[in-house]
């Protein structure tokens, strides 16, 4: 038979970005431990509508751990304590009968709360749009196989494609800094043969665009251990040296308009 | 309004239509495109790739998503692979066996020039894709590779692990992020259509909520595209991500566009069972598992053991028992109907008895847990995660779940609906897949519509248009809209019933997947038909809706949606009972072989239902488009 749990959460509420917020305090008893994280808040609201109170609002859509929609601080850390899973795919079976659950949302400048546990994360959409992208409009694709990508690079690029976009690095990063998140983002394009003619160019607005809505990198790593597609670190490392490449590159350029 | 069902099928031979086509439609000079104001719904594989398409050739788009990013659009979940008729494995592979199988896939009840037409852009589609860095999986010589799917015998699936959407949405988001920074296209994030505005019978734009604020606006553009996903939430419990919903096709059926074939859903053989009441969703497990696994259940009814002790003579291996041909890897359809014939049967396995065992013992005694796990190392990790059995060493628990649906808006050869000026994309038309799809397939015709079919043909619509102001949104036909859309919102708040909008939700799923599910009869579906409006009723006297409507609101947003769904429900019956034959993922228990296999009538039903909304009182009308076969012969399927 299922194991049931009962539980004491603490939940951020807060109305609108620029509400004060509060914790409320609730028993959530008789969970069962085969629920997801996001199934217990689920039946914690339901709970909360049979006696007349608004539901948290948090966001989610996928429930698999790839839409990159779901994300709160539990107990601190960012999509709870199983490495590797957005709380999505977290179950209450990681938890122990009478824990203490504190849900929080991301917390972070650029990430401002909407409303409880939902926060606004368009400063990512803003990073890809100065440059997350290879122009190829469509219809004028040469025959796929025209260019060959060696299965090594393919394989290191999709690494870095995996990234779902949560902003739970950010979140978990004593700086606030997008520097796991966009790195990925260019190494998943700077890898490739067809990034090649735009690298520079992507890379400083990239960056530079980075920072205009997010802190600074001081290789602390909690952004890796936080990150549900344990994005590896080294793509900052490479992030680093094409932003350097990229500043003469670009001057140069420049200078032979 | 007589409706007379127009597809626009071109002339010429099945290879020739398209090339035809695409010479005698009217277009937009480059330089007047920038005059035309196109409306997208939906951000997904569809409606992005559309709307970068359009920009690219220098329309102003508006696009549309209840999502915060584009990029969260249900697409990112397909796991499995895109197909195209690239022939790259040299083993046979051409358009035609592509247009073929989709053909003899969807069971013989789609449109023969519109399937030509996908096989023939899906080879565009990889060049496409793999030139904006989407990273497919290379062989060594570091070109493309390939895996097989269901249904088909050649090796013509493209794939990124097991991310392929997720990465096909990405290259499809960049594109369309590209166009958002060139300033061609204007992102309305967060934003619920909620109603689709005509003027003189033709599409002028749409009423949005502002799901931030509550605000509700009036959008105005030349066209309107829809690209908003399928309707699988019917059934509560589904693959699809939680907000996926029927509102805007079901509001342009309202607004005249015909519904095709709502009956035709398709339902996933392999996906985890639910483990309670509260569960919210089904998680699929990638059909590429019944590969190496072996699909069983004991026996003995009342078996109690665990799988291990259960010896070999009393395991039933039902599929490999029945269809010796294709054993486990038999069309997800049938897969699907066996395991609820013996979950039926009483002989479920797992802690509720609903699912049947999905089995790797073989194939780990063959070729070693490092074979394996190279194969499904990810697959299995995932099955842990929500199980918290280690399926190593232990057989899954699999049972079929609602996964796609392959009815939709009625489109004709253009992909415009029954409403001029209105078209739809995606899985939100019904148009290519006929009754049944083949894996990796939805994909494909995702990016087929939004690259290479709309950019072609909205011109011949935009054409003639040119010149023409976008109706204003104060006419009246909006600010109607507007404030019937701000009412309906309203309204919900002074219910102030007793049960919240999921308990509704809930059981609508119940009923519709009890009688229009796997199998269906004339008993339940009329059961269902007398179910269904009284479950509406009841919900809209009695819902319990929270909170403002001026603000961030998820009861609300989600009322709306369960309120569709509700009326939709009642139509997607009352098509499954209208046709008495079997095709695809349509089973009728009355139309069946003495083998028990789906038979379907060509005689009487080799037609597509599309349905005319005739007021909420009044029964719905029945339209038929014929379906003519000219390059595919009818035959009945057999996979013994
Ligand atoms: C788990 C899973 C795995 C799959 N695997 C595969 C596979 O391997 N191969 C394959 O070919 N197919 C697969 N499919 C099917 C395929 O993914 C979908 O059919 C396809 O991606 C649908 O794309 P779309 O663009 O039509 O819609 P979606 O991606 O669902 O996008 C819908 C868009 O419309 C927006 N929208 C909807 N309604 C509104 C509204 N009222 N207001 C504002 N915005 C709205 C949404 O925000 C979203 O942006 C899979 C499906 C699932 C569920
Ligand atoms: S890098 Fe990891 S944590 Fe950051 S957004 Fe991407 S997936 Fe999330
Ligand atoms: S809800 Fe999609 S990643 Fe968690």
């Amino acid at each position: 038979m299922t194991k049931m749990l009962n539980l004491k959460l603490r939940i951020w509420r807060q109305d609108g970005p620029h509400s004060q917020g509060a914790f409320l305090d609730i028993d959530a008893d008789g969970i069962p431990e085969d629920a997801s994280f996001l199934e217990m808040l689920d039946v914690v609201n339901e709970r909360l509508i049979a006696d007349d109170i608004e539901p948290v609002t948090f966001g989610h859509d996928c429930r698999e751990g790839i839409c990159g929609t779901c994300g709160v601080m539990i107990n601190g850390q960012a999509h709870g304590p199983e490495k590797a899973t957005a709380v999505c795919q977290l179950h209450m079976r990681k938890f122990d009968d009478g824990d203490e659950i504190v849900i929080e949302p991301w917390k972070a400048q650029s990430f401002p709360v909407l409303k409880d546990l939902m926060v606004d994360r368009r400063a990512f959409d803003r990073i890809v749009e100065a440059g997350g992208y290879i122009s190829a409009p469509t219809g004028t694709a040469p025959d796929a196989n025209e260019i060959p990508v060696p299965k090594e690079v393919a394989d290191l690029a999709m690494d870095a494609a995996a990234c779902i976009g949560c902003g739970a690095c950010v979140a978990a990063c004593p700086n606030s800094a997008a520097q796991l998140f966009t790195s990925a983002k260019l190494a998943h394009l700077n890898l490739l043969p067809q990034g090649q003619p735009e690298r520079w160019r992507r890379t400083e607005n990239m960056v530079e665009t980075m920072e205009d809505y997010f802190g600074t990198c001081t290789n602390h790593g909690e952004c890796h251990e936080a990150c549900p597609k344990e994005i590896s670190l080294d793509f900052i490392a490479f992030m680093n040296r094409d932003y350097v490449k990229a500043k003469v590159k670009n001057r140069s350029l420049a200078s032979q308009r | 309004m007589t409706i007379t069902l127009d597809a626009k099928i071109p002339d010429g031979s099945i290879a020739e239509k398209w090339d035809n086509h695409k010479f005698s439609v009217k277009l937009v000079n480059p330089a007047n495109k920038r005059k035309f104001e196109i409306i997208v719904v939906g951000s997904g594989l569809a409606g992005a790739s559309a709307a970068a398409s359009l920009a690219e050739l220098g329309y102003n788009v508006k696009v549309f998503t209840y999502h915060d990013s584009p990029r969260r659009a249900h697409s990112i979940a397909a796991q499995g692979g895109i197909n195209a008729a690239k022939n790259y494995r040299n083993d046979g592979d051409s358009v035609f066996r592509l247009f073929y199988d989709t053909v003899k896939g969807g069971d013989y009840r789609s449109r023969e020039a519109n399937v030509y037409r996908l096989a023939q852009v899906s080879v565009d589609i990889i060049d496409q894709c793999a030139a904006q860095g989407v990273p497919f999986a290379r062989e060594y010589g570091g070109l493309l590779a390939n895996r097989s799917f269901g249904g088909a015998q050649v090796s013509r699936t493209f794939y990124a692990r097991g991310q392929t959407g997720q990465q096909l949405l990405l290259g499809a988001y960049q594109a369309l992020a590209a166009q958002i920074a060139a300033g061609k296209v204007t992102l309305y994030n967060r934003s619920d259509v909620l109603d689709i505005v005509t003027k003189g019978g033709e599409a002028c734009g749409i009423v949005t909520r502002d799901m931030l604020t509550g605000a509700v606006h009036g959008h105005t553009g030349h066209a309107v595209v829809l690209a908003t996903g399928g309707y699988g939430n019917v059934y509560y419990l589904s693959t699809n991500a939680m907000a996926c919903n029927v509102s805007a096709s079901w509001r342009a059926h309202r607004k005249g566009a015909l519904f095709a074939n709502p009956c035709y859903t398709q339902i996933h053989p392999t996906c985890i069972p639910a483990a309670d009441e509260f569960q919210s969703k089904l998680t699929l497990m990638s059909e590429s598992l019944r590969n190496d696994g072996r699909i069983w259940v004991p026996r003995d009814r009342d078996e109690t053991r665990a799988a291990a002790e259960i010896a070999e003579e009393e395991r039933y291996y039902y599929l490999e028992e029945k269809y010796p041909a294709f054993g486990n890897l038999v069309p997800r359809d049938v897969a699907s109907r066996n395991a609820k014939t013996v979950v039926d049967e009483g002989r479920g396995v797992g802690p509720l008895k609903n699912g049947v065992y999905l089995d790797f013992a073989a194939a780990i005694a063959r070729d070693g847990v490092e074979a394996v796990k190279e194969r499904y190392g990810n697959l299995f990790d995932m099955y842990e995660r929500i199980t918290g059995e280690d399926p190593y060493s232990v057989p899954m628990r699999i049972y079929p779940a609602t996964h796609y649906t392959m009815g939709g808006l009625w489109v004709d050869y253009n992909l415009m609906t029954s409403v001029p000026g209105l078209y739809a994309l995606g899985e939100a038309n019904f148009s290519d897949h006929g009754a049944n799809r083949l894996g990796a397939s939805a994909l494909m015709q995702g990016l087929a519509d939004g690259y290479f079919v709309l950019p072609y043909t909205i011109g011949d619509y935009l054409a003639p248009k040119l010149g023409d102001t976008p109706v204003p949104t104060n006419d009246p036909v909006f600010t109607d809209a507007i404030s019937a859309v701000d009412d309906r919102t309203r309204r919900w708040m002074d219910v102030k019933g007793t049960h919240g909008v999921e308990h509704y939700h809930r059981e609508l799923g119940k009923i519709v997947w009890e009688y229009c599910g796997m199998a269906r009869n004339e008993a339940g579906l009329q059961k269902a038909l007398s179910e269904i409006p009284a479950l509406r009723d009841e919900f809209r006297k009695n819902v319990k809706v929270l909170g403002s409507p001026d603000g961030i609101n998820t009861m609300l947003e989600k009322v709306n949606r369960v309120d569709d769904f509700m009326e939709f429900a009642e139509l997607k019956v009352s098509d499954a009972l209208h046709r008495r034959e079997s095709c695809g993922g349509h089973f009728r228990e009355e139309s069946q072989t003495p083998e028990g296999e789906a038979l379907r009538d060509d005689d009487n039903f080799a037609y597509v239902a599309a349905w005319e909304w005739k007021g909420a009182d009044a029964e719905p009308e029945l339209h038929k488009e014929p379906l003519e076969f000219e390059n595919v012969k009818l035959t009945q399927r057999s996979y013994k």
